[in-house]
């Protein structure tokens, strides 16, 4: 699913360059759920980025899916974002004047559905998660865990291999953050759904299968926790 | 995106700050408005002064003593600056030519017209019989000059509707003796009003003969000799043979302006076409302003909704999307306020043809044209900088933006 190679990640800050990344070597195979965790400044934020192609790396390559997306245009990287991968924030970003559904339904919109199956779906899988009797709600209107649940809806609409959820939980009280991770794991193991979790909560992190603890730019150890 | 979500989506986004793209539509409305109503009013006068110009009948050569250069400034400009009079004898040699139907010698003048202890200063018009065809005007009553040797007087005049309401009221005018000046005369014909005529209000009006009004104002030189040709055609020709003609009595020397009305017609279009164009213009700044007001709000509202734009781009919005989306959030804001522009520009004419009927106002097809282009051209090219922004934001330091 994953194969990252020799990633690098330099900024330049005023006139130092600081090296975020610094050379990480990783394979996340389909259906895995992964939990990157390490202090802030690690560098797991700019990798999680680097994997929703949001940013590129100064240097190595990234290969999704099989395919080399290192070198790919705009247009063709928003395509893969649009159609392959889903995000979850830690701060939701859900479009303050646009109702549960229609936040819901934006990604549909980028991708030019007619709006009949958009409505289908957006009801469908608000549905899903509970969110029915809220849809027509707008944001400021709705419960912290009732926004991630709204952002994770958007995430999971256009039905992505690839879900990255930065911190999810890190603006939510314990009972709501327990819920969207249980949420998030469900998808996962229902829908077959490659999981990366940024968290700096190790309790979070202990409850992924395989936990990749970041240092200083590099991987610096990994856990595979026993099954069951 | 769907062509129909674009507008939709920009639609969204600007219903969230009502009272700020309410006032960016009324800014622009003012600007289409003011355009839309400067061009019309403009281009009203223009139609009311060539409409008034062609009343006065199409063959008209107006004849001044005096040489100009530009033909169509106005003959009385340089009335003063004469080397050699305009005579009767000029326009008696001008009955040589083929081409000319009537030849109408014309002095004016003010003098005082008295009846029955009543007085009045009044214009005073000396010509011949065929000036009432030269002109086009009509009678009410009588007669008007009786034709005949011009260099005699007959001894009668012709008086304006309102000469003969203030000066006789209720009785009969027509046979009375009217005092003008030193003279007298017989008044034998009562202009109809058809009111104004260039420069001529026919109702306040005194017509002598050609002979009575050069002993009242003790002179032999004529204002202009009026000429109708036989035909439109025959204008041109007619103009060289009327020089050729004041030429030969003149010694030579080409002193006198001959003016067709086609040119004077063209001069004011001219000239009122230009006044359209300037006022239009000025009026366009206004146009100016609003699209800077435009691209100040829409850059406002771009650093606004930076995490929004990482979003989108998080999604899968490509950056022309995004750009897009922009620019139509900025020329659906021009466009929408040009058709409220235009709206007004309606109300405001309706209200204008009630204040003043004579007016022919209608709104001309490319001032509309112009003033919808022209907020499109604008919505875009101040928008473009805006967009641009947005397309442009890193989606991570966009999305860590609050």
């Amino acid at each position: 699913m994953i194969a990252l190679r020799g990633i690098e990640r330099r900024f330049v800050v005023g006139d130092q360059v600081v090296h975020a990344l610094r050379g990480v070597d990783l394979d996340v195979a389909a259906g895995e759920y992964v939990s990157l965790m390490g202090p802030s400044g690690s560098g797991k934020s700019t990798l999680l980025h680097l994997l929703g192609l949001l940013d590129r790396p100064s240097a190595g390559t990234y290969s999704l899916e099989g395919n080399d997306v290192t070198g790919l245009d705009d247009a063709a990287l928003a395509r893969v974002r649009r159609e392959r991968i889903g995000f979850v924030f830690q701060f939701f970003h859900l479009v303050p004047y646009l109702t549960a559904t229609e936040n819901v339904e934006l990604p549909l919109v980028l991708s030019g559905l007619a709006p009949s199956e958009r409505r289908e779906r957006v009801a469908a899988a608000l549905a899903s998660l509970g969110l029915a009797d809220r849809s027509e709600h707008r944001p400021d209107q709705l419960s912290g865990g009732q926004r991630q649940r709204v952002a994770i809806a958007r995430a999971m609409i256009a039905s992505p291999a690839l879900l990255l959820a930065d911190e999810p939980t890190g603006n939510l009280d314990r009972s709501s953050g327990n819920e969207v991770i249980r949420l998030l794991e469900d998808l996962h193991e229902k829908r077959g759904l490659t999981l990366v979790l940024v968290t700096h909560d190790p309790e979070m992190g202990r409850r992924a299968r395989r936990q990749i603890r970041m240092v200083d730019g590099l991987i610096h150890d990994e856990t595979m926790a026993v099954a069951g | 995106m769907r062509a129909l979500d674009l507008p939709r989506v920009a639609a969204r986004a600007l219903a969230r700050h009502p009272a700020r793209s309410g006032l960016l539509l009324l800014a622009m409305s003012i600007g289409v408005a003011a355009v839309v109503i400067l061009t019309s009013l403009g281009d009203a006068a223009r139609r009311y002064v060539t409409g008034e110009f062609a009343s006065l009948g199409t063959h008209l050569i107006i004849v001044t003593p005096g040489r100009t250069e530009t033909a169509g400034r106005g003959p009385s400009m340089f009335a003063g600056e004469t080397p050699r009079d305009l005579t009767l004898g000029d326009a008696a040699a001008l009955r040589r030519s083929t081409l000319l139907q009537e030849i109408a010698p014309v002095i004016m003048g003010e003098a005082i017209a008295a009846w029955g202890g009543l007085e009045r200063e009044v214009p005073v018009l000396g010509t011949t019989a065929e000036l009432i065809d030269v002109r086009g005007w009509k009678m009410a009553q009588g007669r008007f000059l009786p034709p005949g040797d011009p260099e005699r007087d007959p001894g009668v005049c012709i008086i304006g509707a309102e000469v003969r309401k203030e000066l006789f009221g209720p009785r009969r005018a027509l046979g009375e003796w009217l005092e003008i000046g030193d003279r007298r005369c017989r008044v034998t014909g009562i202009l109809a009003d058809e009111g104004r005529s260039i420069g001529l209000d026919v109702e306040k009006l005194v017509v002598l003969p050609v002979a009575a009004a050069q002993a009242l104002f003790d002179t032999h030189s004529l204002f202009q000799i009026l000429i109708n040709a036989k035909s439109h055609e025959v204008m041109p020709p007619a103009s060289d043979e009327i020089r050729k003609i004041l030429r030969e009595r003149h010694q030579g020397e080409e002193d006198v302006t001959v003016v067709t009305q086609d040119a004077l017609l063209a001069t004011f279009d001219r000239i009122l076409r230009a006044l359209t164009w300037t006022v239009g213009g000025i009026a366009a700044i206004s146009l100016l302003v609003a699209g800077i007001l435009i691209m100040n709000v829409m850059l406002v509202s771009v650093s606004q909704r930076t995490a929004e734009i990482g979003l989108l781009k998080a999604l899968g919005a490509p950056r022309g999307e995004i750009l897009r989306l922009f620019l139509v959030e900025a020329t659906g804001l021009s466009l929408a306020g040009a058709a409220a522009g235009l709206v007004l520009a309606v109300l405001a004419e309706i209200a204008i043809v009630r204040i003043y009927p004579v007016l022919p106002m209608a709104m001309p097809l490319w001032a509309v044209a112009a003033a919808l282009g022209t907020a499109l051209v604008v919505g875009l090219v101040f928008g473009v900088l805006p967009a641009r922004r947005a397309a442009d934001l890193d989606p991570v330091a966009a999305l860590s933006h609050h």
